[in-house]
C-alpha cells in the first residue's frame, strides 16, 4: 500500500493507539493536517502552541498514556519548547511532532526554519529529524517506545515538508529490534545482592521513612507501595510530584516534604536514620541546604535512572529499576524494620504540635486562599482532578487538598512553569472526561495561558477554574516581604485589571466572583452545577497571606519556619 | 597514517592525574557529536580532549575517545548521563594506569639559518619525523604519549611562528588488564 509520508505519519499514530492530538497547523506541517481529516484521531485546535504542549502533559499525567502534540516549524516549534522542558523535568511521556522546512532548504535560513532538534536536544529524552518517508513508521514507533519506557520523557519528531509529501510503501515495525535503537537499554536485571543489603539496612533501622517521588506514579506502583507501607508500618512522605501516590487520609501519611512541606514530613526526614527513596531525586526543594539534609540517614535509593544514583546524595544501597518491581522484590525478601513505636510517638508529637494551619477566615475581609481550596474540596466529587499553575496557590493546593488516588494532582514540579494550570486541566479533562477537573490557579498564571479557555469552550471541555486573585505575583511578593525588607519590586498586578468575569464571558465561559466568605460556597455550588461549559471563578484573596511552613532558600530543613502562631511554643 | 616505526614516546604518566578516558561507541548519525558536547556543556563536565573516527569495521558506528576530568565530577555521574543518550551504544572506561594512550602532533616550523640545527636537533631527540619540507619551513609529526607531545610542544615554543595542531588522544586497554 503506497502512502504519502503524511498519511504514514497519521497511520503510525493510529497504530500507537493515539486518540487525541493537541495542535495548531502551519506551513511546514500542512501536508500532515490533510490526512487528519480522514482519521479517527481527535484533534484539539489550540490557540497557542504552548497550550498544546501543556494539554498533552495534562493528558499524560491524568491517564498515564503519552500525550501527543503537533505544531508547525519555526515559531510553532519554539512555542512548544517550554512544555517540552517542563515534561523533561517531570519525566512526563510526550511525543511532539513538528513540521520542518523541506529537506533541501534546511540550513538556508528558510521562512519559518529553526533548528528545533538542536534547540531541544537538552530537554528531550531523544529527538529525531526524519530523513525519508519510509522511516516514518519506525521513527514514530521508536518515539513512543522511548517516551514511555525506562524513565519516561518527551520525544520530538521533526518532519520536513517534502518528506510528508513524498511516498512510501506502508509497513509497521513488529519487534523492538526493528526500532533500531542499539544504545537504548531501559531496564536492567534486579541486583539480588543489593536487595539483600537493603533488607539488612532496614532490619536495623529505627527511624525509617518512605520518601515517595514521582517515579512511583510513573511505575504504577501505588498498590505495591500501600501494601509495603502497611506491612512494614513505615511512615510515608509524598513529594510534590507524588501527591496521590499514597492516600492523604492514611494514618501513615505525613504529607509533603520540602520547602513548603508539612512539619512532620520535613522533621521525620531530618531525623530519619534510613530514607527509602522510591523514584525521587533529592531535589533541592526537598533537601534544602544539602549538607544539612537528613544528617543521620542512610539511603536506599530506588530509581530506574542509574544516573540519579549518587547524583545529589550518596546512596548506601542502590536499586536500579522500576519502583514496582523493586517493592515486590523487597517484599519477597521479607524486608522489615524493627519496632517503630518510639519513632511513631515522636512523629505524632510533631503532628500534634505543628499541624498545617492558617489564620481563621474573617467574615468581611479578603478571603483566605486556603479556605477557598478547602471549600472547593468539601463539595468536589470523589476522584476530582486538581491542576494548578506555579506559585503560592500551587503550594496551598498541594497542602490543603486531600489526594487519595494517582492522577488526581496535575502540576509543574521541576520546571515551575507559570501558566501550566489551565491548559493542563484541559488535557486532563480530555483524557478523563468522566472526572470533574478543577484548576486552582493564580491571577498571574491565569493571564499567561487563559486564551486556551477559548479552546475549551469551542471543543466542549468543561473545566472549572478557581483564580486565587490576590492581585500579586504572590510567591515573589512573599519572598520580597520576608527576605527583601518588604521592598516590593514589580509584583503588583491589580485585582480588577483584567476583569476576570468579563474575560471569562468573552471566551464563552461562565464567569463568577466571590469577594466575601458568605459568597464562597454559593459560587462553588453554582460552578458545580455547570457541566457543559468552562467556569471561571474570581476569588478575591488576601495578598498578605503567605505559604507556611517554609524552609528559606539555601537554609537547612532544620531551620523550617512554621506558621507565626505556632512559633511561640517552639524550643 | 604512514608506518612510522614507534620511536621514543615520552613518559607514560600523563597530566592531569585525575583524568579518565572514555571510549564511547556511538551510532554514526547526524548530530551525535553535538548531543555529546551539549551534554558535557549543560552538566558542567570538563572535556580535556576528544577524538572521533569511524569505528573498526562499521559504517553504522563511530568511536569517540573522550578524556574527562574525574576530579570535578564523579566519573559515575559522567558515565551515567552519557549512557542515557540514546545514540550511545557502549562506554568503556579506561583508567590511565590500565590504558595505552597515544596522540598525534603536527607542527610547521619556519626555518632560518639560525634555528635550522636546533629544529633538527629537537626532531631527532623527540623521535619525531619530518613529513614535509621546503626552503622556508619544515612540518614535523610526533606520535606519542600525551605527555610526550606536551614536552615536545613546550620545546617547539622556543621557535618563532610555529603552527601546531594536536589530535587529542586515542586509547586502548593495556594488555592483560580487565575492561570495565
Amino acid at each position: 500500500m503506497e502512502l504519502t509520508g503524511a498519511q504514514a505519519l497519521i497511520k503510525s499514530l493510529e497504530q500507537q493507539g493515539v486518540d487525541v492530538i493537541f495542535g495548531l497547523p502551519g506551513g511546514a506541517i500542512l501536508p500532515v493536517y490533510d490526512p487528519l481529516i480522514d482519521s479517527t484521531i481527535r484533534h484539539i485546535l489550540v490557540r497557542h502552541e504552548q497550550g498544546a504542549g501543556h494539554m498533552a502533559e495534562g493528558y499524560a499525567l491524568a491517564t498515564g498514556r503519552p500525550g501527543v502534540a503537533m505544531v508547525t516549524s519555526g515559531p510553532g516549534a519554539t512555542n512548544i519548547v517550554t512544555p517540552i522542558a517542563n515534561a523533561h523535568m517531570d519525566s512526563t511521556p510526550l511525543v511532539v511532532i513538528t513540521g520542518q522546512v523541506a529537506s533541501g532548504s534546511i540550513g538556508t535560513d528558510a521562512f519559518q526554519e529553526c533548528d528545533i532538534t538542536g534547540i531541544t536536544s537538552g530537554i528531550t529524552k531523544h529527538n529525531f529529524l526524519v530523513s525519508s518517508a519510509a522511516e516514518l513508521p519506525r521513527v514514530i514507533a521508536a518515539a513512543f517506545h522511548l517516551a514511555t519506557t525506562g524513565r519516561p520523557g518527551p520525544v520530538l519528531v521533526d518532519v520536513p515538508k517534502d518528506i510528508a509529501q513524498s511516498t512510501m510503501e506502508w509497513w509497521w515495525p513488529s519487534t523492538i529490534e526493528e526500532l533500531d535503537l542499539p544504545g537504548y537499554r531501559p531496564s536492567s536485571p534486579i541486583d539480588e545482592s543489593a536487595v539483600e543489603n537493603a533488607v539488612a539496612l532496614l532490619a536495623t533501622a529505627e527511624r525509617p521513612v518512605l520518601y515517595v517521588g514521582g517515579g512511583t506514579l510513573k511505575a504504577r506502583a501505588t498498590a505495591e507501595l500501600l501494601a509495603f507501607a502497611e506491612r512494614t508500618g513505615i511512615p510515608v512522605v509524598t513529594t510534590l510530584m507524588a501527591r496521590g501516590a499514597f492516600p492523604d487520609s492514611h494514618p501513615q501519611h505525613l504529607g509533603m516534604p520540602g520547602m513548603h512541606g508539612f512539619y512532620a514530613a520535613v522533621a521525620a526526614m531530618q531525623r530519619s536514620d534510613l530514607l527509602i527513596s522510591l523514584g525521587a531525586r533529592f531535589d533541592d526543594r526537598v533537601t534544602g541546604r544539602l549538607d544539612g539534609f537528613a544528617p543521620d540517614a542512610k539511603v536506599i535509593h530506588i530509581d530506574i535512572d542509574r544516573a540519579e544514583i549518587n547524583k545529589v546524595r550518596r546512596a548506601d544501597v542502590a536499586l536500579v529499576g522500576d519502583v514496582r518491581e523493586m517493592l515486590t522484590a523487597l517484599d519477597a525478601a521479607g524486608a522489615m524494620p524493627g519496632s517503630l513505636d518510639a519513632w511513631w510517638r515522636q512523629i505524632h508529637e510533631w503532628q500534634r504540635d505543628f499541624p498545617l494551619t492558617y489564620d481563621e477566615p474573617s467574615t468581611d475581609g479578603p478571603l483566605r486562599p486556603q479556605a477557598v481550596i478547602e471549600a472547593i474540596a468539601r463539595t468536589a466529587a470523589p476522584g476530582t482532578i486538581v491542576a494548578s499553575g506555579v506559585g503560592q496557590h500551587q503550594m496551598w493546593a498541594a497542602q490543603h487538598w486531600k489526594y487519595e488516588e494517582p492522577g488526581t494532582w496535575i502540576n509543574s514540579g521541576g520546571a515551575g512553569t507559570m501558566g501550566f494550570g489551565v491548559p493542563a486541566a484541559i488535557g486532563a479533562k480530555v483524557g478523563r472526561p468522566d472526572r470533574t477537573v478543577w484548576t486552582i490557579d493564580g491571577d498571574g498564571c491565569f493571564q499567561m495561558t487563559a486564551q486556551e479557555l477559548v479552546t475549551a469552550r469551542a471543543e466542549g471541555i468543561p473545566i472549572k477554574v478557581a483564580i486565587l486573585n490576590n492581585a500579586y505575583l504572590g510567591m515573589v511578593r512573599q519572598w520580597q516581604e520576608m527576605f527583601y525588607d518588604e521592598r516590593y519590586s514589580e509584583v503588583y498586578l491589580s485585582p480588577d485589571l483584567p476583569d476576570y468575569v468579563k474575560w471569562a464571558e468573552a471566551m464563552g465561559c461562565v464567569g463568577l466572583r466571590a469577594t466575601t466568605l458568605d459568597e464562597v460556597d454559593a459560587v462553588i455550588a453554582e460552578a458545580n452545577a455547570i457541566n457543559d461549559v468552562p467556569v471561571v471563578i474570581d476569588f478575591r484573596t488576601d495578598a498578605a497571606e503567605k505559604v507556611f511552613p517554609m524552609v528559606p532558600s539555601g537554609a537547612s530543613n532544620d531551620d523550617i519556619l512554621v506558621h507565626p502562631r505556632q512559633r511561640g511554643g517552639r524550643a | 597514517m604512514s608506518a612510522t616505526p614507534e620511536p621514543y614516546v615520552g613518559p607514560t604518566t600523563t597530566s592531569p592525574v585525575t583524568h579518565h578516558i572514555l571510549s564511547v561507541l556511538v551510532e554514526n548519525k547526524a548530530g551525535v557529536l553535538a548531543r555529546i558536547a551539549g551534554l558535557f556543556a549543560r552538566r558542567g563536565f570538563n572535556i580535556y580532549s576528544l577524538a572521533v573516527a569511524p569505528a573498526e569495521g562499521h559504517a553504522r558506528f563511530s568511536r569517540i575517545t573522550i578524556v574527562v576530568d574525574a576530579e570535578t565530577t564523579p566519573l559515575e555521574q559522567i558515565v551515567g548521563q552519557l549512557d542515557k543518550l540514546v545514540n550511545v551504544v557502549a562506554i568503556t572506561d579506561l583508567a590511565p594506569r590500565d590504558a595505552i594512550e597515544r596522540e598525534l602532533l603536527l607542527a610547521t616550523v619556519p626555518l632560518t639559518d639560525e634555528n635550522r640545527s636546533a629544529v633538527l636537533d629537537a626532531v631527532a631527540s623527540a623521535g619525531a619525523s619530518i613529513v614535509d619540507v621546503d626552503a622556508r619551513a619544515v612540518t614535523i609529526m610526533l606520535a606519542g604519549t600525551p605527555a610526550g607531545c606536551d614536552h615536545f610542544e613546550r620545546r617547539l615554543e622556543s621557535f618563532v611562528d610555529v603552527e601546531l595542531h594536536r589530535t587529542g588522544r586515542v586509547a586502548l586497554s593495556r594488555l592483560g588488564t580487565k575492561k570495565n
